[in-house]
This record gives C-alpha cells, structure tokens and sequence, in this order.
C-alpha cells in the first residue's frame, strides 16, 4: 500500500528485559468518534463495532479493535495498522444519518508499549495517576501527562500497557523511558 | 500543587487543567443596546473576592470538558466541583 514509512522514534532500540519491555507499536489505525451517547447512532455503533461505546469514564472495551473512551462524548477506535477505511466506513455506514463525526486520526499518536512486572513502577516515574491494579487494572485507560507530555494511557491484561503519545513527543518521551528504566534494567550502566 | 476533581476524569494534578476565569458570565442579551462602558464592563470587569469564588477550568490535558469550580481563594480548598450550564451550588 505505502513505501516504507520511517516511525517517529525510528532511532529507537526495543528493550527486552526479564521484567520490563519497552518497544514501539507503529501505525495504529485510530479513529476519532464523537456522538451524544443518548443519541440512537450509539447503539448501532456499538453493534457495528461489536461492543458497545463505554461511557464510564476512564474504561474501554475491546472486540476486534479497541474502544477507549475520552470524553462524555468522544471515543477513539484502535485497531490494527492499515485499517482505517475499513473502521471509517463501518461506523460511518452504522451512523446513517446520526449526528455523529467520524476522523482518521491514524497519524495523530504514535504508540509505545511498556510491559512486564517492572511496568508500573517506571510509568509511575513520571505519571501522577494512581497506576496500582487496583485502580488502574485492565480494561482503563487515561488521558494524563507522563514526564510532562501529554499521553494516553491504557492499562492491558498482564502488566502491558500502552502509551500513546504525539508524534513530536515521542523521541523525547522515549529518551526518558529509557533513561528512567536504567534502573530495572540488568546490564545497563544505571 | 492542587488537585482538581473533574467532574468527569476524578482527581487530577492542577498542570493538565487551564483556568478559565469567573463562571456565570451571561452573554449580554442584547449586545449592540450596549454602551461602550457596559460593554468594557462585561469583557473586562471581573470579582475578585477572598474567599469562595464560581470559576471555570477546563481538563486541557484529560477528557478536554470545561467545568465549573468553587474555590477558595485564600485557601485553595475546592468547596464544590459542577458541569458547565449547572447551578452554583449554594454553600453550606
């Protein structure tokens, strides 16, 4: 489809340690939604995506993409890469004639992955949000600011998270991800 | 630092929100009636009270809604946290 297409840290080396894992996931399809949850499009969109709209704050659901939610009236749809006409015209065919706005926001956000035991601790680094399971177990996400950049956060099964962040932000996010995980890190000169 | 509770997201640091002024600032209904001085009064004219002041925030950095926020300006204490169109609350 696309020639090759150099990722916003392009420089960036994967870190793989027994308890913490730090790599890029790039090119995310995301698509922005936005609709009154009250109007009947809401429902049909939620057929259509194969979960309904989550409107508890704070929380996404998941079937074949992800439905994160970020406002009272705002959702963001993350699926896997190459999948944004497919998503567009899916919820765009079950919005009809709803008041309902559908954006590509695909480029928007580049997204990093930071997995493992050690996980929590090194987003909590830099985040002020309370990341213990308890509160931010799988199935949250936030929109918060991480080491001052601003970022969404999505709490997965097994300690992974995924942050996703501005394309301008993310070498600089990434250079202090891997600054602040030395620490964790075995064989790295902390 | 402050810690504002948006009414959508909870308790959040005061650096992902942006200040937004007094709340309750009605629109004149009928602006061109206006003389240049009622005029400047609306724009520019704001309370300054020491104590519990109706402002507005907006979660810049979380879910991007603008609230309203009765807050204390001597002390900081954030007395009641409401939607934006809602009534102020009234105090204790």
């Amino acid at each position: 489809m696309m020639g090759e297409r150099p990722s916003p840290p392009a420089r960036f080396e994967p870190v793989a340690d027994g308890d913490l894992r730090i790599a890029e996931v790039s090119f995310l399809t995301q698509v922005n939604l936005r609709l009154d949850p009250g109007d009947p499009a809401a429902g049909d969109i939620g057929r259509a995506l194969g979960v309904p709209l989550p409107t508890e704050p704070g929380t996404y659901g998941s079937a074949d993409v992800d439905v994160l939610w970020l406002g009272p009236d705002e959702w963001l749809i993350v699926g896997e890469p190459g999948r944004e006409r497919d998503l567009e015209t899916r919820l765009r065919t079950a919005a009809g004639t709803g008041h309902v706005a559908v954006t590509d926001v695909s480029a928007q956000r580049t997204t990093l992955l930071v997995a493992g035991p050690k996980a929590r601790d090194l987003l909590a680094h830099g985040c002020a949000l309370d990341l213990h399971p308890r509160v931010f177990g799988p199935g949250r996400c936030a929109q918060t600011m991480l080491a001052r950049a601003q970022v969404l956060l999505v709490a997965r099964d097994g300690d992974e998270f995924l942050v996703l962040v501005r394309p301008s932000f993310a070498g600089y996010l990434v250079a202090w991800l891997l600054d602040a995980a030395a620490e964790h890190l075995s064989g790295q000169p902390g | 630092m402050m810690l504002i509770p948006c009414p959508w997201c909870g308790p959040r640091d005061e650096a992902e929100f942006h200040y937004g002024g007094q709340a309750h600032v009605a629109y004149p209904a009928d602006p061109a009636a206006l003389s240049d001085a009622e005029w400047a009064r609306y724009l520019f004219f704001r309370d300054n009270p020491k104590g519990p002041f109706a402002e507005r925030w907006s979660h810049a950095a979380g879910c991007r809604r603008w609230f309203n926020v009765v807050r204390d300006t001597a002390t900081n204490e954030i007395h009641a946290v409401y939607r934006a169109g809602g009534q102020r609350p009234v105090s204790p």
